[in-house]
């Protein structure tokens, strides 16, 4: 066996409020594709900016070829031999393909700039690359994603590296141009440079990668499985499974069926990311909306919640229509959203608790536009006290609170308005595991006061144990509605691979398909 | 799978910053930050005393500064919203002098004789508000970048106050206006009185209101204020508004003043303006700002230029002395967020408390070492988490 390339242990970055990596693990060998998977918030990211030298771990070390190294920079990483491809190419649109695959190097390897020289040379890279027909002189702004992709990947040769991180790759590209990525990635290992892959397509990994990491809540929960015979199911089960049991709360006895829906979506379509998806909600009820990443269920809460305009279909909430694409008037019917990117989306990080709570019902504490501080400060803290945020100051900054008591401020916020139907995207991303029956326990406790409730999240675990009903959501389409009590999560998975291999087997986009997690 | 057998946990997270780090305290913060800007006024004074005595402190000399600090400082006050709303309004200056040469034409001072000097100053808010609703109506729904829309609006508005005062000075004909505005009360020019009323009238709109309210939010995260059900882009038109009637404010305060309206009245005031905000500790991207910040912004510079007048220095002089400011008043706010910061995080290792000294390094001058931190101070380095 060879010895390894790269070996991280124990690794652990802390940020204020949450650990994003909690002990990783990985050990990259020369020449092999190493897939690294997990959902999102696993922790890749976190992972990926500690190799390139962006994040310094707080705990672990790193060894590369045999010896211990600490990244203290970008550049000490892309000095060893460390190249990053981003999701987000990092290429300057304006300059040329050679500039940009000798950005910050020129003078070193070419003395003065001879723009011929980094021309012929940017042409050799790109044509062992087999991409000969990106012209060196052209323009990167220009170029398709599949090309610019490879300018980064000939930046990464030009540098010698060793080893090369992509960053879901194949996002942006279509099936022929995923192919031709794995040829050359085929190219670089065959010349032993390794390559650290990252993808949510379990398909893909099965054709390019030899090993599989997984990480899971900032763990590594397995490393080292083989990428072509690991089964699927048990690949799946470690990304969405549960490495802790959970205690949900328990469900109120009696199914709903006798009161009128509260919410009733029906034929609801957004253009390209889901169509005729209906279903209703009852008070005390909650929904969960199973799926993988980019089955359209985030989608689904975003255009209920008015922030994108649905294409066909309509929303009610207790018997009343809702303009479609219209947050204010959604937010004034009595509908609350718990947006998946809590801090971008839902939170004034830089202000107070008590603000972030009452944002949405300031016409409450306000005479004539005159807000009483005093007021809000008190309802603030009546709904903190009762989600026991902590610490117990509504006048704290929300950025530095954890993940789970950020989340608690947004449901706060929803409380305080009284809303009757509340929508929650992946409700315990980023809080920590010890935080989360809490959070499962408060949702319970919404619904017995008579709020209707859907949930979205892709740990399959999480949505049997909160809903009392699913929907299953595999590539745009509900394939399947049931009690919470009918499934398990052998079979919503059996669903949601069913529901996409169909959809996969047609004429269907190829952006989501075979997504997993 | 090590962990795997592990129980439920109901506990609260490891705290990350622990004691009362986080907590920067609302009160403290806003008034430790203007304590600094304070403090550089007063060593203008000082400074003013010194080279100037008698000439200086004479209090017609203070009135003088008080007034020509009025004009901008009206202006200031609507820039300070737009700012805070994450926006940028450059077209300030352009439409004061739109403003006052409208209210000026001979038709509008005609019906003003016939009827009351009041129909100067309604047409000139109107023209303000109304310049303010084409540049909010054009960023908020038209999707411009403010700072282009409202360049636009800068040389459009300047241009067509050319065309209607025929690039001639027209000059106030109403005694009675003249009079009102240019008069003043128990010794107080009216100018001044009218900027106390617009600062105070500010400040109970930004910290008192929900439109205030809604400001921070929609200038700190405009996503978060959306899905939070704020009508972003209603809100935005409505700042730019209020920026324009500031303009037409200042625009009857300026005709007063100069008993004309003409096509070059506030010229490079979007700069002053701009500039008096942002050393009044307003962030330039949004989100966290202070009206007593701006006042004390403005009075920096207008007696700045007190100063070097009454020392027989040059414009010039003075031009680069307000640049050596801007850049240095920056630089002190963000040693003093940073160093916050900083201390913030090494004291939370030891749960010590959030009230910080000052910035390391011992910061000079007109900085000192202000106690308490800009509220909402970024802890230093440490980046957001990445998700």
């Amino acid at each position: 066996m060879t010895a390894p390339l790269l070996e991280m242990q124990g690794i652990v970055k802390q940020f204020p409020g949450v650990r994003a990596l909690d002990g990783v693990d990985l050990d990259v060998r020369p020449g092999e594709v190493h897939c690294l998977l997990g959902q999102n918030g696993a922790g890749k990211s976190t992972l990926i900016k500690v190799l390139a030298g962006a994040h310094q771990p707080d705990e672990g070390h790193i060894t590369w070829q045999g010896e211990r190294i600490s990244l203290g920079d970008p550049q000490a990483a892309m000095t060893l031999g460390i190249a990053t491809i981003y999701q987000e190419l990092d290429l300057v649109a304006g300059l040329t393909v050679a500039e940009n695959i000798f950005l910050g190097r020129e003078h070193s390897r070419f003395g003065l700039t001879r723009p011929a020289a980094a021309n012929r040379a940017a042409a050799e890279l790109l044509g062992r690359l087999g991409h000969p027909e990106i012209r060196s002189t052209a323009e990167v702004g220009g170029l398709s994603a599949a090309s610019q992709q490879m300018v980064s990947i000939a930046r990464a040769l030009s540098q010698d590296a060793k080893l090369i991180i992509m960053d879901e790759p194949s996002a942006v590209l279509d099936n022929e141009e995923v192919e031709r990525l794995f040829g050359v990635i085929r190219d670089l290992t065959a010349h032993d440079v390794a390559v650290v892959y990252i993808s949510h397509r379990l398909e893909e990994i099965r054709q390019i990668g030899d090993r599989i990491t997984v990480l899971k809540d900032g763990r590594t929960v397995s490393t080292g499985l083989p990428a072509r015979d690991t089964p699927t199911r048990e690949v799946i089960t470690l990304m969405t499974g549960r490495t802790i049991e959970y205690v949900f709360p328990p469900r109120r006895t009696r199914p709903h069926t006798d009161e009128a829906p509260l919410l009733d979506v029906q034929g609801l379509a957004l253009r390209g990311r889901f169509s005729n998806v209906s279903f209703a909600v009852r008070p005390g009820e909650v929904v969960g909306l199973a799926g993988l990443v980019g089955s359209g269920r985030s989608e689904i809460l975003e255009t209920i919640y008015g922030a994108r305009k649905a294409t066909a279909g309509t929303v009610h909430l207790a018997g009343r229509r809702l303009r479609s694409g219209d947050v204010g008037a959604v937010v004034a019917a009595g509908i609350g959203l718990a947006p998946e990117e809590r801090k971008s989306q839902a939170l004034l990080l830089d202000d107070s608790v008590y603000r972030n709570i009452t944002i949405s019902s300031l016409g409450r504490f306000a005479r004539g536009g005159f807000l009483s501080g005093g007021a809000e400060k008190a309802a603030a803290r009546a709904q903190t006290e009762s989600l026991d945020v902590r610490p117990a100051d509504v006048t704290r900054i929300v950025r530095t609170l954890s993940g789970g008591n950020q989340q608690k401020v947004v449901l706060a916020r929803w409380l305080l308005r009284d809303c009757k139907v509340l929508l929650l995207d992946e409700p315990t991303r980023g809080v920590d595991v010890g935080a989360r029956s809490e959070i499962y326990a408060l949702i319970r406790d919404l619904a017995d006061r008579g709020v209707a409730v859907v949930v979205v999240s892709s740990e399959i675990p999480e949505v049997l144990g909160l809903a009392d009903r699913v929907l299953v959501v595999a590539d745009g389409a509900v394939v399947a509605e049931a009690g919470a009590d009918e499934l398990d999560e052998h079979r919503v998975l059996d669903l949601v691979m069913e529901g996409t291999a169909a959809h996969a087997a047609g004429p269907v986009g190829t952006q989501s398909e075979g997504d997993v997690a | 799978m090590s962990e795997g057998a592990t129980t439920t946990r109901d506990t609260v997270p490891a705290p990350t910053s622990g004691g009362n780090g986080g907590k920067v305290g609302l009160m403290a913060g806003p008034v430790g930050r203007n304590l600094g800007l304070v403090i550089a006024l007063a060593i203008l004074c000082i400074v003013g005393v010194i080279t100037a005595g008698d000439r200086f402190a004479d209090i017609d000399n203070v009135l003088t500064i008080l007034r020509l600090a009025s004009v901008i400082g009206v202006v200031s006050i609507g820039m300070t919203f737009v700012i805070i709303g994450g926006g940028i309004d450059l077209s300030v200056g352009a439409l004061v002098a739109l403003s006052s040469v409208w209210a000026t034409t001979l038709a509008t001072q005609q019906i003003a004789e016939d009827t009351h000097w009041i129909v100067m100053v309604v047409t000139a808010l109107l023209v303000g508000a109304g310049a303010g609703l084409i540049n909010g109506v054009v960023i908020a729904y038209g999707k411009l970048v403010a700072f282009i829309a409202t360049l636009a609006m800068l040389a459009a508005a300047r241009g067509l106050a050319e065309i209607i005062s025929n690039r001639r000075t027209q000059i106030v004909q109403d005694r009675e206006f003249l009079d009102f505005f240019a008069g003043d009360v128990l010794g107080i020019p009216t100018l001044v009185i009218i900027f106390a009323l617009v600062a105070v009238a500010g400040w109970v709109l930004l910290n008192r209101t929900t439109f205030g309210r809604r400001t921070f939010a929609v200038g700190g995260n405009a996503e978060a204020a959306r899905l939070a059900g704020i009508r972003v882009q209603r809100h935005t038109v409505k700042l730019y508004v209020l920026s324009g009637v500031a303009c037409g404010i200042a625009a009857v305060m300026l005709m007063a003043r100069t008993t004309t309206g003409s096509s070059t009245h506030g010229t490079l005031y979007e700069l002053d303006a701009i500039a008096a905000v942002v050393i009044g500790g307003t962030l330039l991207l949004g989100g966290r700002g202070t009206i007593v910040g701006t006042v004390v912004g403005v009075l920096i510079f207008t007696t700045l230029n007190n100063v070097f007048t009454l020392n027989n220095l040059s414009s010039s002089a003075q031009a680069v002395a307000k640049g050596v400011i801007i850049v240095l008043a920056v630089l002190l706010q963000m040693r003093l967020a940073t160093g916050e910061g900083r201390v913030r995080n090494t004291k939370s290792l030891v749960g010590g408390s959030g009230s910080a000294p000052g910035g390391p390094g011992g910061p000079s001058g007109g900085g000192s070492a202000t106690p308490g931190a800009p509220a909402g101070a970024r802890p230093g380095g440490s980046g957001d988490l990445p998700t």
